[in-house]
Parts: structure tokens; sequence; C-alpha cells
């Protein structure tokens, strides 16, 4: 085991305050995708906090691994963990998708330090992520490369292509992450576009599958020190996840995929952070 | 420098060439290298060329993970693909982020006479040209390809490079210095001027012969860098002549007669648009055949020329 309880710990404070920081970016009437950003915060807080090796006082530092975000509508989840690395100051989160603000609304790497690609229109992270797997493998680096899917993005067929290619490299140094909440933009990723026996998918691509509860911490942390410690291709972990983790009126419904919250919602959702802090402490 | 009149199997030379001291250039390929010529490049430096199989999307965008990576990586396929197929790939992964990923578009225009409509590309350059930070060429022989080829490699940020099937004569000047974004005088002349790109511009300067026989001085311009475009080489060539034409084997929208367009529209000077007229190709058992039936000969840039004088 490669962490101490008190670890697990510091890290289920710092999924809170993932988001705590998401909730400060979407003050009521601002539109932003808070289902999918909470759903996958969890393990993006092991990912940042623990396992990928980083450093905010240089983001283009070359021993950095890299973490794409192949659903970038979902960004919001990965400023709120750069904002408390201290990749920009907390005052940018009010100017979240504004014309003056550094956060745009999708991933931008020439606008936000620590972004490292530009994604958002769904299905080419993966590839991109396959493609700095390939480049580090060339120059014998020990970087790695994680890739943030999200279900319903699974629907794009370059998905598929970048799976295949991926296990024919046999780059081991790639991990997928699939934020498998099971609800996309209008309705449930069943209705809209069938995707069962994930798991079975992606083994018979040859991926090394991981699946978990991707809101229990000690899970994520083993399932990312497996996909590292597999060496013969790249690991996917199925992170079974909730939409809209944390927050009652948001959890496993679609409209909140991207909406804004009423002034009373915000008020709930901010109680909900409360009393996570209290229990967490308790 | 190159005696070939291969423009392709120039190109995938070159990159061997520089692939020995630049160990950073890796090429990716769709299964497609025995015509592309990255198969040259895979032979010399097999742990630097990707194999991609038939998945242009993916291969445009781990190209744009290799290149932030650190890598010089150059995607080939035929030039309906690597563009249209790949296109949201290369727009979002690559384009938006300005990266250093270096398109090969081969089998360019009806190059590739006898697959047809669908692997014949009439469309590329207008895909690429609307992209902000892409710079798009068109080379007219194999020795400009050779010097493209290497300007691209020095250059930052992505190019697509539009490459003919076919052997073509060579018409440039081999030991003149070459540099993208410049465009080059081919032919002297006063009346008319005809900025020309790819295959039009060994057509024009044939049309320029055929002309001076008329009386008619025709000045031919080779515009290999489509974009971004010389617009103040572009004005200083049109002073004192009478009209303009310009010719590409390419869609009459959207390539270098719809740039030239826009730079001088507001100069009162006739313009003939000459190019494949909305329309798709068709398989032919020679190129002679389709360049005949689509009006890309001499003589048709001839008429245009004609055309142009008339209308003053």
């Amino acid at each position: 085991m490669k962490y101490s309880q008190e670890q697990v710990t510091e890290l289920k404070r710092k999924a809170i305050q993932v988001r705590a920081n998401i909730l400060e970016m979407i003050p009521p009437g601002k539109v932003g995708h808070l289902g999918g950003s909470s759903s996958i915060a969890d393990v993006m807080a092991a990912l940042y906090f623990h396992t990928m090796t980083v450093n905010p006082s240089d983001p283009k530092d070359p021993k950095r691994d890299r973490l794409i975000m192949s659903k970038g509508h979902a960004v919001l989840v990965q400023y709120a963990c750069l904002v408390e690395l201290g990749y920009f100051g907390r005052e940018e989160l009010a100017k979240v998708k504004t014309f003056k603000g550094m956060l745009q609304g999708h991933p931008d790497m020439d606008k936000t330090p620590g972004i490292e690609a530009v994604t958002g229109s769904l299905g080419q992270g993966l590839s991109i992520a396959l493609g700095l797997a390939l480049g580090f493998r060339l120059d014998k680096l020990p970087n790695r490369v994680y890739a943030i899917l999200g279900d319903g993005e699974l629907a794009e067929g370059q998905i598929w292509e970048a799976i295949m290619a991926a296990h024919g490299f046999k780059a081991n140094n790639l991990t997928a992450i699939v934020d498998f909440n099971g609800i996309q933009a209008t309705s449930t990723t069943k209705e809209i576009f069938p995707i069962e026996n994930l798991a079975q998918k992606w083994g018979s691509f040859g991926w090394n599958v991981i699946e978990i509860d991707g809101h229990d911490m000690v899970q994520v942390l083993d399932a990312l020190e497996a996909a590292k410690a597999f060496t013969e291709g790249p690991s996917v972990i199925l992170a079974h996840t909730v939409k809209g983790k944390c927050f009652p009126f948001a959890e496993g419904k679609a409209k909140y995929h991207n909406a804004a919250m009423t002034e009373e919602e915000y008020k709930i959702a901010w109680s909900c952070i409360e009393n996570m802090k209290r229990e967490v402490e308790a | 420098m190159r005696t070939s009149d291969s423009l392709r199997k120039t190109y995938g030379e070159t990159l061997v060439e520089l692939g020995k001291e630049n160990k950073a250039i890796v090429m990716l390929e769709a299964d497609l290298g025995n015509s592309t010529m990255s198969a040259l490049f895979g032979a010399a430096y097999p742990e630097r060329y990707f194999q991609m199989g038939i998945a242009e999307q993916n291969m445009a965008s781990v190209a744009a993970g290799l290149s932030l990576a650190g890598k010089v990586p150059f995607i080939n396929s035929f030039a309906v693909f690597a563009t249209g197929r790949a296109y949201d790939q290369i727009r979002s992964s690559v384009a938006i982020a300005n990266l250093n990923v270096k398109i090969c578009g081969s089998s360019a225009g009806l190059s590739d006479f006898g697959d047809g409509k669908t692997h014949q590309s009439i469309d590329d350059i207008a895909l690429m040209q609307v992209l902000p930070n892409m710079t798009v060429l068109s080379p007219c022989d194999a020795v400009e390809t050779e010097k493209m080829t290497k300007a691209m490699v020095e250059s930052k940020g992505p190019v697509y490079l539009r490459i003919n099937r076919n052997d073509l004569p060579v018409v440039t000047d081999p030991n003149a210095e070459y540099h993208i974004g410049k465009m080059t005088e081919m032919v002297k002349g006063k009346d008319v001027v005809v900025f020309a790109t790819g295959i039009m511009v060994q057509q024009s300067m044939e049309a320029a012969k055929i002309l001076e026989k008329e009386g008619i001085s025709l000045r031919v311009v080779n515009v290999s860098t489509i974009k971004p475009l010389d617009v103040k080489a572009l004005e200083g060539y049109c002073e004192g002549v009478k009209g303009v034409v310009t010719a590409e084997e390419h869609s009459i929208f959207g390539g270098l007669g719809s740039a030239v367009c826009a730079v001088l529209s507001k100069k009162r000077l006739p313009i003939e648009v000459l190019g494949v007229n909305d329309s798709f190709g068709t398989s032919a058992e020679n190129y002679s055949i389709l360049l005949k039936h689509y009006g890309l000969e001499s003589e048709d840039v001839a008429k245009k020329v004609r055309s142009v004088l008339a209308a003053n």
C-alpha cells in the first residue's frame, strides 16, 4: 500500500474542497457543467493531489505527468484542482467563462496554466493522450499520461480507434479513466446510445480493465496504483460514479449536465459541503 | 539537388535525409505509405514510424499528442482523407492549439486519376486555409517540394502540404532561395498576371507561350504558399496589368482564387478564377483526360486571359 489512512482522509478533504471550488465558479444563475464535474471529482483529487507528478511552480516542467480532459465540458473540476495547487489565483474562479478570464468554457492550453491540450470536441482526448505516451516512450521518459473520458463520449468512433491503437502500441504509460455516471446531456446513456458491457468491450480490445466505485477514495487510489503497475499495455479504470455527486438535487439528473442552480439549490449545495466537512473530521 | 520529377518521392526522400540528424521528426501513416512515400521514412527509421492503420481521425489527434511531447510529427494520407476525414481533429486537436503538426495531403487534386471522385480532392485547400494558425503549401514541382519539406521542419505551427501524385516537369530554379510565404515570378509579362499554384503553374507557363504568339504578354506567378498569402507581393504583381487570372487544380470556391479575390476586391481589375467548376472528379485512364475535361489545360488559362482582356 502506497498511502496511509491519514493520506486518504486528506484526499477526501481535497475532494470536498474541489467540489466547493466548483460551486464557487457557478453561483446561482450561471450555467455550468455541475453534474459531470462533480461525478469525477474524487478521481481528479486522487490524481492531482496524490498519484500524478505535478509541479505547480513550473507548469511546463518536463518531468510532469499529463492529464488530458477528453470530456472537456467538465473542465470545472480540473480548474478546481489546479487552483488548489496554485496554478492560478482564486480570483480567476469568478471569471470562469468570461471574456477577461483565463478559464475558458472548454480546456485551452494557451490560456490556462496546467491545461495540457485543447479538448472539448468530444472523442479526441484519448488519441492526444496516446500521442503523448508514444512520444515519452520514444524518449525513454517515465512520464505517465491520464485521459479522462465520459461514458457518453464513448459513442464517438475515434475513441475506439484510439483504444485499438493504444493496445497495438502496448502503451503501458497510458491510463484511461471513464467517468461512468450513466447520464449524458439529455438523458441516460442507456437510452441515448447503449454502451453495455464496457468492461468486456475494453477487455476484448486488449486493455487491462479495472472496475471501481469512483467515489471510494481507497478504491480509486488502488486502481491508479494497479494501472501504474501493469506493464504489458494500457489500463482503463471504469469508475462507476453518480452524476452531480454530493448535491442531492442534482444527483443522477441529466438536467444538471449543464445548468444554472437556483439560489435555494446553491444554499443546499453549500450546506452539503459543510456536512461533508464535518463527516470527514468525525 | 534532386533530378527526380516525382514530388511524392522527393517528399519521402527529403524526410529520410532530414530525419538522420533531426531525431524529433516522426511519421504517421494511414496505410497508404507506398503511395504517400512515407514508407521510405519507415524503412530508414522504423522506431519513428507510426503505422496508424486506416484511422485518420485518431492519427491526427495522436500527432497532436506527439507534438505536445516535443516531436515534429508528419501525418500522411491522400489529401481527401488527411484533411476531410480528420477535419475536426485537425481543427480542434491541432489548429486551435497551434501545434507543430505537419500534414501531407498526397494524391491531391485530380492526380489520383483512376480512383475517381472519392479519392480526388477539390476541397482540401478550402478546408485547410479556413483554419486560423494553418499554413497551406502547394508545390509545383519536385525541386520546390524538397525546399518546402525542409522549410516545414524549420517552421513552427501546423502546416498543410498538398502533393500531386504524378511526375511533373521541374520548372523552378534549383538554386533559388526558398521561403514559406513568398511567391515567385516564373514568366515576366505586362498585360495580364496569372496567379497559379501546383500543376497550374506549368500550364500557365505554357499559356504564356501561346499568348505570346498572339501578342499578349502574360506574367506568371507561382503562388506556392496559399496561406499566409503575400498580399504585398500580390498587389505588386498586379500593378500595371489589365486583368488578373487565378489558376488551381481545386474547386473555384475556397481555394487560391477565393483568397486572391478577397485581397483584390477593392481593385478595379477584371478577375477570372480558373479551377474545378463546382464539381467532383471522375475516373479516367490517365491524368491528361481529367485536366482536359475539367478545363485545366494551358489553353484554358489562355482563354481566361483573353476573357479578362476583353472585359477592359
